[in-house]
């Protein structure tokens, strides 16, 4: 519905059955799984899309981290790394790398080896 | 390593051209595209993995409200195609037989995807059934079902090659050990699943968008497959999600979406779902290898005599050059006389196999690799001093002639070695092998670009036009090239902006059109050297361009001229460019960003180099000079240039369980020269895992009809966040004389040493050796079982 009905085509779609994360978004600020949700138990929700990231046309600091570090190889699990990563660093501001990776677990990357992302999202706990 | 040159671009650490679109959304993949009007396709796979087909009734499909057209092979033909012209054996639909489940026999158009779906579900086909081949080490056995006619005993590619003197190697050997290793099907396990979108427009010319890595091959099967002429067919690359070698091929999913666009007279759009990703396949095939290997007392390699049999699955697609990857590449990295190879590639009822990166060679190299740690035992040496031994050195040639031009195996080596402090941890694990902490080592060898196109033909393997906007300013470089997440757009752009001493921002790159230039593609390893060099050339005619109607108007020889930091600036001293400047301050009255200054940009220069003589093109193209020996097969292996790379694993092992947790893995890859240090690094990470995932985990799983049992990514695992350990990517660059600024390649060399520097790493930690891939908990504890019973 957010691709098709929205125009919002930013998330992906790897799987369709919850085992990729590509299509992470958040509800009311939780990373959540859109394939798994139909629309209308989001009616009323707050969701943001990788879409919401950027503010007047200017990357966020973990935006830029991961185009800065090289976190980006195809893109296709960038935006549901990107919602997973957001969700983690508002709860926690100075996660540990064993916490950035059990927070990434459910995000499937086959570009990268995460070793990027990790370090994009390290350098911006770091601050 | 860092930057040790006068490089302003290259051999940095630049963003790619393409991580701003891809971290706001705004990239866009095939399934991102609609048009208006749009319809949306949907395929029947067989569910029998070998029938004949007797009858398809299609007449309930064709009446359910809003499918706008059912097609079979009845409307697509049976023209034959495939990858490899000596094996076309495919056509579009199944039309006498289906040979896996999965197998496509039609295609619907309809207005929304659940009708689709559901006039597919109507389709109804009588099957007679035929026996099942499912176990490739069997297929050439007397007795067993024949896929097709053409194949006979089902084998559907052999290579019989014998290089050097066999028995005189055999003669020298000291210790002569045979060793056996299995693999299983492997799927690619790209994040984006295949999408396509076809279009025909009121001339007739129809355009495919698909998530390809091969726009230039798919555009040539599509124009013969649906009997059309080439240039009618435009094939366009959008954003890709990955490919790792299963998208080089053209897919049913493309000539059914062009049928029906071509049918209806309506876009259509086919997207695939995770399943039907593995039913797809073209991935990694299943290779039964024994390699028997002989040293001498000291160490050198005296022969390797080498079996293999391939289970491709149903259909050739890349595997005939599966099969000859497998055994060329064990040529080198080492120095190595003798070598005989007898492969057998045979056809199985199971989805296709083809080329998965590290096309052919991943397996073989890891049971060379594991057989070479096993004879270093047996001599009692060091597994690296073993190789250090043996390593090639630049400007040797094979046994099977390929020669290396550049090689840095020894130094790749030696890094890894010292950055893992190999020495200390391995002589406390040899005191302490067998209880679950290991570490070990191995080497790869990788073309760096297939040395002939697929088909027959004189063909530059590349072109690049790059034109400068006329306006003054900016340029753009127009490719066939395949950006399929690998960065080649960035490594173009890079180079471009080198050569004409521009910020990158100044470059676009287009690319992954059939209609922009010849470009093969993003396979074997390519596009770096290749497209590499071809835009180089159209970089450098574009300067000289400029420079000679620049230098004309000053009478300055244009060689005593460069193009640097976005100027035009005097090579042996300073020039007072400021007179040519008034043309061009003419023609932008009321501008306000007007240069200033005794130097002249480029802005300025190209836009007056376009008031002299017009649009300022510059072309480049590539082809690799005639590479390789006379034998028959001899084309594959061949490569301008070859990458190699060794890489260090540590692991440990929980011996109760089997459990195994990759500590560490130091990787060092030869590229010749990094474009970009971080995609470089990037590549090398990418491959890292997927080895890791190759050795330990991934696996296709069949029922005993041929059904794959965990066509998902739950059941089939590739590595997580968690699995995967820190990655340490170490650079060497040893200056490849062929390719452009010493570069070669990275994208597949690098996963050569990944799993057998695992087995190595699980031997040293339990002291059993699995000769079964992937090495899963219940095979190692399968394994220790059997060393404690034989106690
Ligand atoms: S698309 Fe894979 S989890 Fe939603
Ligand atoms: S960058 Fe390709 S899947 Fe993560």
């Amino acid at each position: 519905m957010v691709r098709e009905d929205l125009g919002l085509t930013g998330s992906k779609k790897g799987c369709g059955i919850g085992d990729c994360g590509a299509c992470t978004m958040l509800v009311n600020g939780v990373a959540t799984f859109s394939c798994m949700m139909l629309a209308i138990q989001a009616d009323g929700c707050v969701v943001e899309t990788v879409e919401s990231l950027a503010e007047n046309g200017k990357l966020n600091k973990l935006q830029q981290s991961f185009v800065d570090l090289g976190a980006i190889q195809c893109g296709y699990c960038t935006p549901g790394m990107l919602m997973t990563a957001t969700e983690l660093l508002r709860r926690n501001p100075h996660p540990s790398e064993k916490e950035i990776r059990l927070a990434l677990s459910g995000n499937l990357c086959r570009c990268t080896g995460y070793q990027k992302i990790v370090d994009a999202i390290k350098a911006v706990a770091g601050e | 390593m860092s930057k040790n040159n006068s490089y302003k671009i290259l051999n940095t650490r630049l963003p790619r051209v393409d991580a701003i679109d891809k971290v706001t959304g705004k990239a866009i993949y095939t399934d991102d595209m609609s048009f208006p009007g749009m319809l949306y396709g949907a395929i029947l796979h067989s569910p029998l993995a070998h029938a004949r087909i007797l009858n398809i009734d299609t007449s309930r499909a064709e009446r359910l409200p809003g499918v706008k057209a059912v097609v079979t092979y009845k409307e697509a033909g049976t023209q034959p195609y495939g990858v490899s012209p000596a094996r076309y054996d495919e056509t579009i639909f199944c039309h006498d037989k289906v040979r896996y489940i999965g197998d496509e026999i039609a295609a619907v158009a309809a207005v929304d995807k659940d009708t689709a779906l559901e006039a597919v579900s109507f389709i109804k086909v009588d099957f007679e059934e035929l026996p099942v081949l499912l176990d490739g080490r069997h297929a050439m056995d007397e007795g067993q079902p024949q896929l097709h006619d053409m194949y006979k005993n089902n084998i559907c590619a052999r290579v019989n090659w014998n290089f050097g003197d066999i028995e005189k190697g055999r003669k020298e050997s000291h210790i002569i050990r045979t060793d056996h290793i299995t693999s299983k099907m492997q799927d690619a396990a790209f994040m984006e699943p295949q999408s396509v979108v076809a279009e025909v427009d009121s001339h007739g010319n129809l355009t495919m968008w698909s998530s390809t890595q091969a726009p230039h091959y798919i555009q040539r099967t599509l124009a013969m497959a649906l009997n059309m002429p080439l240039h009618k067919v435009r094939v366009i690359k959008p954003a890709v999600g990955g490919g790792f070698g299963p998208k080089a091929s053209c897919s049913t999913v493309e000539l059914a979406t062009c049928l029906l666009a071509l049918k209806t007279g309506k876009p259509v759009k086919t997207t695939l779902d995770r399943e039907q990703v593995f039913l797809h396949s073209r991935a990694r095939h299943q290779f039964f290898h024994t390699m028997t290997t002989g040293v001498k007392k000291d160490g050198t390699l005296s022969f390797l005599e080498h079996h293999c049999i391939l289970d491709g699955g149903a259909y050739a697609s890349f595997g005939i050059a599966t099969v000859y990857y497998a055994g060329s590449l064990l040529g080198g990295p080492y120095r190595l006389k003798n070598m005989k190879y007898d492969g057998y590639r045979v056809v199985t009822n199971k989805p296709a196999c083809g080329a998965q990166r590290g096309h052919g060679a991943v397996i073989a190299r890891a049971a060379f690799e594991v057989q070479l740690d096993r004879i270093a035992e047996e001599l009692g040496m060091d597994p690296i001093e073993l190789r250090l031994k043996n390593v090639m050195e630049a400007g040797e040639t094979t046994c099977n002639e390929l020669f290396v031009s550049s090689f840095g195996m020894k130094e790749a080596l030696e890094a890894v070695r010292d950055s893992a402090a190999w020495k200390k941890k391995r002589s406390l694990a040899g005191k302490t092998r067998g209880t679950g902490k290991g570490i070990g080592a191995a080497c790869g060898f990788f073309v760096s670009g297939a040395g002939y196109p697929i088909y027959r033909s004189k063909t530059y393997h590349c072109t690049v036009v790059t034109k400068v906007d006329e306006v003054g300013g900016g340029v753009t470089v127009s490719s066939g090239a395949a950006d399929i997440g690998q960065g080649s757009d960035t490594v173009l752009a890079m180079i471009t902006a080198e050569e004409l001493g521009l910020p990158l921002d100044d470059v676009r790159v287009v690319s992954g059109d059939s209609n922009l230039s010849v470009d093969l593609g993003a396979y074997s390893s390519r596009t770096t050297l290749m497209t590499g060099h071809a835009c180089k050339d159209a970089a450098r005619d574009i300067k000289r361009q400029i420079l000679e109607v620049i230098g004309g108007k000053l009478n300055i020889p244009p060689e005593k001229l460069d193009l640097k930091d976005g100027r035009v600036v005097g090579i042996d001293k300073d020039i007072d460019f400021s007179a040519l400047r008034e043309e061009y301050l003419q023609e932008h009255k009321g501008f306000m960003d007007l240069p200033e200054g005794p130097q002249l940009t480029f802005r300025e220069a190209s836009r007056i180099a376009f008031l002299e003589i017009g649009s300022v093109v510059g072309t480049g193209s590539y082809r690799p000079p005639k590479l390789g020996g006379s034998f028959k097969g001899a084309t594959v292996g061949t490569s301008p240039a070859f990458g190699c790379s060794a890489q260090v694993a540590e692991v440990s092992v929980d011996l109760e369980t089997g459990e195994v947790t990759v500590d560490n893995i130091t990787g060092a890859h030869d590229c010749g020269f990094a474009i970009n240090r971080t995609q470089v690094e990037g590549q090398m990470q990418g491959s890292m895992m997927m080895g890791m995932g190759e050795a330990l985990m991934e696996q296709i799983i069949y029922n005993d009809k041929g059904r794959i049992m965990n066509a998902n990514l739950a059941e089939y695992k590739i590595p997580t966040s968690l699995d995967v350990p820190h990655l340490d990517a170490i650079i060497v660059e040893s200056n490849e004389p062929h390719g452009p600024y010493g570069a070669k390649e990275v994208g597949e060399g690098a996963i050569m040493p990944v799993i057998p520097s695992i087995l190595n790493a699980i031997y040293d930690a339990t002291g059993v050796r699995i000769d079964e891939l992937p090495v899963t908990p219940e095979r190692i504890i399968e394994a220790l079982k059997k060393k404690r019973e034989n106690k």
